[in-house]
């Protein structure tokens, strides 16, 4: 009688049927591909039928032999990525608390520095890396955690999103006058105040981080380097199979690392931890537009 | 129904809720609901959080249906119609101006929506808004204005259509206790000027009291009591009234003959159906005086309010009790004095009963 | 911060200006207008801009659906996540989905093929041509869709839609008149954003195209792998500087937007 009016308080949401149609016939299309994924690493070779071989064979070898490559690229991204989040935290974390504290007017200044990346493809960033790479080999050498500096450039706009919301969130201010009168010294302002008020979103940037190094290639493919992504393509063109079930784990990995994200991102306050608030929450935004 | 001729009244909507019952999820928002507002008249709905004024309110205004009973409009039954043909003004409690559109053009929305020509849209949403005091504000934008002019914008929005019905749903609630107060005034203003039949919703008694013909106290989807203002506050047919309209002290007492004993004086009980036995009795702080004999007590505390003055005392027995006086008199905290009580009648309720017992007014 | 965005950029913009020996020329930035790169960058427009709006119509219909959901419920941060893991993370993962569903022994091509009798690539394989590029772009564009539009549907206040039905207006009044004209500001920019992504993407395509260099990227990497490219040198960077362009051009559209949208917004 009400007009389609429902009793939740959003007056234009959709019917539990549109809505499930919606959801349903998008996510049947979106699951295709996943599906012929998995469907393709159960093939029986050319007799036809299915099996698990191929998933069993990857496991009892243990990543010897053949795969041997693939273990040391996923031991140089997971390197990276370790590398990447303390450089971008290290630098990023007191210069972010720095300018909300000391210089909240440099605070524009620091977001359009912070997000300028994303407008930045990484393709063209590899033509102007290449020359810097030549002469960062010459001082450094040529290991693989070298790319941990540009990748940092390539996640500061997702780390600054991630911090900067929680940052919204938080009175660091107030919190740390309060801190000061009660005879803190900078130091444990910043250890013993801000970091465990910022920790969601320190921990939010931190993943998604690592998300989008392990998901990196442009810059490492172009620059030679060797990591898990690069070498999946490498493994591709010699047994397809393979490379489809790793990347099928790797997007789990990815989806279960993104799940945590999102549970940090929720309110943590008791009440919400035994019934969940109807009002929604102030979710920590972590998810920037990143390249594909 | 809706008026084409440039009447600036509607006098004569009579609307009646009789029985309507709402649920949410199992919980009863409201229980039996029976209330009507006579034509033109200004009703309050008060009531803590959850005693379910909203959804009378929106029930009425059709954003929500009903479980059972029926809502009538002039002796119309509307439990079938659509928020859109009620033919209601609404004014919310806040950020519901359309944040692309002027001023000026929320008003003329629905006009629009009546199809009415843009000239005579146009002096109309003029004369509405300047009837709010907002006739230099047509092309400014929800987020250019305070938060007290946006409310005056949606009430220019809700009345410009000449509605039969105004609902109000705390429109008062998010503004500074200044401006509050003041378009409590110019909304009472208006109202009585245009003579429309208003639903008022809100959790603040002195709104409810101050502007309202009648205020009805709603507990746990139900009336609890309705009556004038003064009736309310003068004859609170429950503690819990008396608690809610007004300030009040909670002292035990005895009830006998439909008169209560508290500390060795007889008051009259305003319910003379109470039964026999000991009470919770409740009263307010005016009716007890420092007098020259009587009650003993020590002052605890007592501050100055402006135009009067209260003052917190404990009895012999170890309660505390409040009471307002002129503010020439000055106690001095641990100072020993003596109370009386003026004698006015008091509401009770049993010490037995459990303080969610619904009683009818 | 400096030597790894500042720097390598004025490079790649640079060294489009310079000739080998380093004295400067516009040669390189003359091939803008070879008709082989017009032609990368019609097909990356056009690739981009296809994936962009079918990407953008249907994550808004896809975020619509989920309007009246718990924003920290089990469905959203399902969604959410598994949004972000394909808006984000597919790349090259991206290319072997689809070589598993829709490549010559594709699952949904052998199934066409033995069920219906349908050769999809009766006119040629063209998967691993620009054409191949639509699915997977398509495939990482809605879920980036759903992550940056749904804040803004979200952001729609249920007075409004109670406003417009109080004063007489129908559901169909609140989608065209209250509902598409706020959320417009949004949705156009999120589907720049999508444009940008798609134009900027390198990933997917260079593990699905081996041969040819039929959009911008692709070029680019056969620019930096034989200097010998149509017979220019530092063709890359005249690309990197194109690709540039471009990217500013979209990026000075969405502030423009944004500073006309700003009339009604903060």
């Amino acid at each position: 009688m009400s007009g389609g009016f429902t009793t939740g308080g959003v007056a234009h949401a959709p019917s539990r049927t549109v809505r499930t149609v919606i959801l349903g016939l998008v996510g049947l299309i979106f699951a295709v591909p996943i599906v012929a994924m998995i469907e393709f690493t159960l093939r029986a070779g050319l007799v036809g039928g299915y099996n698990v071989d191929r998933w069993v064979a990857l496991f009892q070898s243990g990543f010897t032999g053949v795969y041997r490559p693939v273990l040391i690229a996923l031991g140089n991204s997971v390197a990276l990525a370790i590398g990447t989040v303390v450089i971008v935290l290290l630098l990023l974390v007191p210069t972010m608390l720095l300018v909300h504290i000391r210089f909240p007017r440099l605070r524009r200044t620091l977001e359009f520095i912070c997000i300028l990346p994303i407008t930045i493809p990484a393709i063209v960033l590899v033509v102007g890396l290449a020359p810097v790479y030549a002469i960062v080999a010459r001082l450094l050498g040529s290991g693989v955690w070298t790319l941990a500096f540009a990748y940092g450039i390539t996640v500061l706009p997702f780390a600054y999103r991630a911090i900067q919301s929680n940052l919204d969130g938080v009175d660091v201010k107030t919190l740390t006058e309060a801190a000061r009168t009660l005879g803190a010294g900078w130091g444990s302002v910043l250890l013993r105040i801000l970091v465990p008020n910022l920790r969601r979103g320190i921990l939010a940037g931190a993943f998604i981080a690592v998300a989008v190094v392990l998901g990196e290639f442009t810059i490492a493919s172009l620059l030679n380097r060797v990591n898990l992504q690069t070498a999946l393509v490498v493994v591709s063109k010699v047994d397809p199979y393979t490379a489809v079930i790793l990347s099928l784990l790797a997007l789990a990995f990815a989806f279960v690392l993104l799940l945590v994200i999102g549970r940090l991102g929720a309110p943590r306050t008791r009440l919400s931890r035994t019934r969940p608030s109807l009002t929604g929450s102030s979710r920590t935004r972590t998810n920037v537009k990143g390249p594909a | 129904m809706i008026s084409q001729q440039p009447t600036q009244t509607r006098p004569g909507t009579v609307v009646e809720f009789t029985g309507v019952v709402k649920e949410f999820a199992g919980m009863r928002a409201l229980n039996g609901f029976d209330l009507t507002l006579r034509a033109g008249e200004f009703v309050a709905l008060l009531g803590p959080s959850g005693s379910g004024k909203t959804t009378a309110l929106r029930v009425l205004a059709g954003l929500e249906s009903t479980d059972a009973g029926t809502i009538t409009i002039d002796g119309v039954d509307v439990s079938d119609l659509s928020t859109s043909k009620r033919d209601m003004g609404m004014v919310f409690q806040s950020y519901s101006l359309f944040p692309h559109l002027s001023a000026g053009e929320n008003v003329e929305f629905g006009l629009r929506m009546r199809k009415i020509k843009p000239a005579e849209r146009r002096r109309r949403a003029a004369a509405a808004l300047a009837m709010v005091g907002l006739e230099d504000h047509f092309d400014r934008f929800a987020h250019q204005l305070s938060g007290g002019q946006q409310q005056r914008v949606a009430l220019a929005r809700a009345l410009v259509t000449e509605p039969r019905v105004l609902l109000l749903d705390e429109p008062l609630s998010a503004l500074d206790a200044k401006v509050r107060v003041q378009l409590r005034d110019e909304i009472r203003r208006i109202q009585t000027e245009l003579g429309i039949t208003t639903l008022f919703v809100t959790h603040d008694q002195d709104e409810a009291l101050a502007v309202a013909d009648r205020v009805a106290v709603m507990r746990a989807g139900n009336i609890e009591q309705v009556g004038t203002p003064e009736e309310l506050y003068s004859r609170p047919a429950t503690p819990f009234i008396a608690d809610f309209v007004g300030l009040s002290n909670r002292i035990s007492g005895i009830v006998r003959n439909a008169q209560v004993d508290v500390y060795g004086t007889l008051l009259p009980v305003i319910d003379p159906a109470t039964p026999d036995g000991p009470a919770h009795v409740s009263i307010r702080p005016e009716d007890i005086e420092f007098a020259e004999a009587g009650l003993a007590a020590t002052v605890i505390a007592s501050s100055f309010l402006g135009s009067l003055r209260r003052t917190t005392v404990r009895l012999a027995d170890g309660s505390t009790v409040f009471l307002q006086h002129g503010v020439r008199v000055h106690p001095v905290t641990g100072e020993s004095v003596f109370l009386k009580f003026s004698g006015a009648p008091v509401s009770t309720e049993p010490v037995s009963s459990t303080s969610g017992v619904l009683k009818p007014a | 911060m400096l030597l790894f965005l500042a720097v390598p950029t004025l490079i790649a913009i640079g060294t489009g200006f310079f000739d080998k020996s380093g004295a400067p020329t516009l040669a390189t930035v003359a091939a803008l207008g070879d008709p082989v790169v017009l032609t990368t960058f019609f097909n990356s427009f056009w690739l981009s801009a296809l994936t962009a709006v079918v990407g953008a119509v249907v994550g808004a219909i896809v975020c619509y659906a989920l309007l009246g959901t718990r924003p920290d419920g089990p469905l959203r941060t399902t969604i959410d996540s598994l949004s972000g893991v394909l808006a984000q993370f597919g790349g090259v993962m991206l290319a072997f989905a689809f070589v598993a569903t829709i490549g010559i022994q594709g699952m949904v091509t052998l199934y066409l093929r033995d069920t219906f009798g349908i050769n999809i690539f009766e006119n040629g394989v063209w998967l691993y041509s620009t054409p191949g590029l639509i699915l997977p772009y398509i495939y990482f564009q809605v879920p980036l869709m759903i992550i940056t539009f749904m804040p803004a549907l979200q952001a729609l206040k249920p007075q409004w839609a109670e406003a417009n039905a109080t004063l007489g207006g129908s559901t169909a009044s609140y989608w065209l008149r209250i509902a598409f004209p706020v959320l417009a500001p949004s949705f156009i920019g999120s589907l720049l954003l999508l444009f940008a992504n798609a134009f900027s993407s390198y990933a997917t395509a260079a593990a699905l195209v081996s041969q040819g260099s039929q959009i911008v990227p692709l070029q680019i990497r056969a620019a930096l792998t034989s200097e010998t490219l149509l017979g220019r040198e530092n063709l890359a960077g005249a690309l990197a500087l194109g690709m540039i362009l471009v990217m500013a051009v979209v990026m000075v559209a969405y502030s423009a937007l944004q500073s006309r949208a700003a009339r009604w917004q903060r």
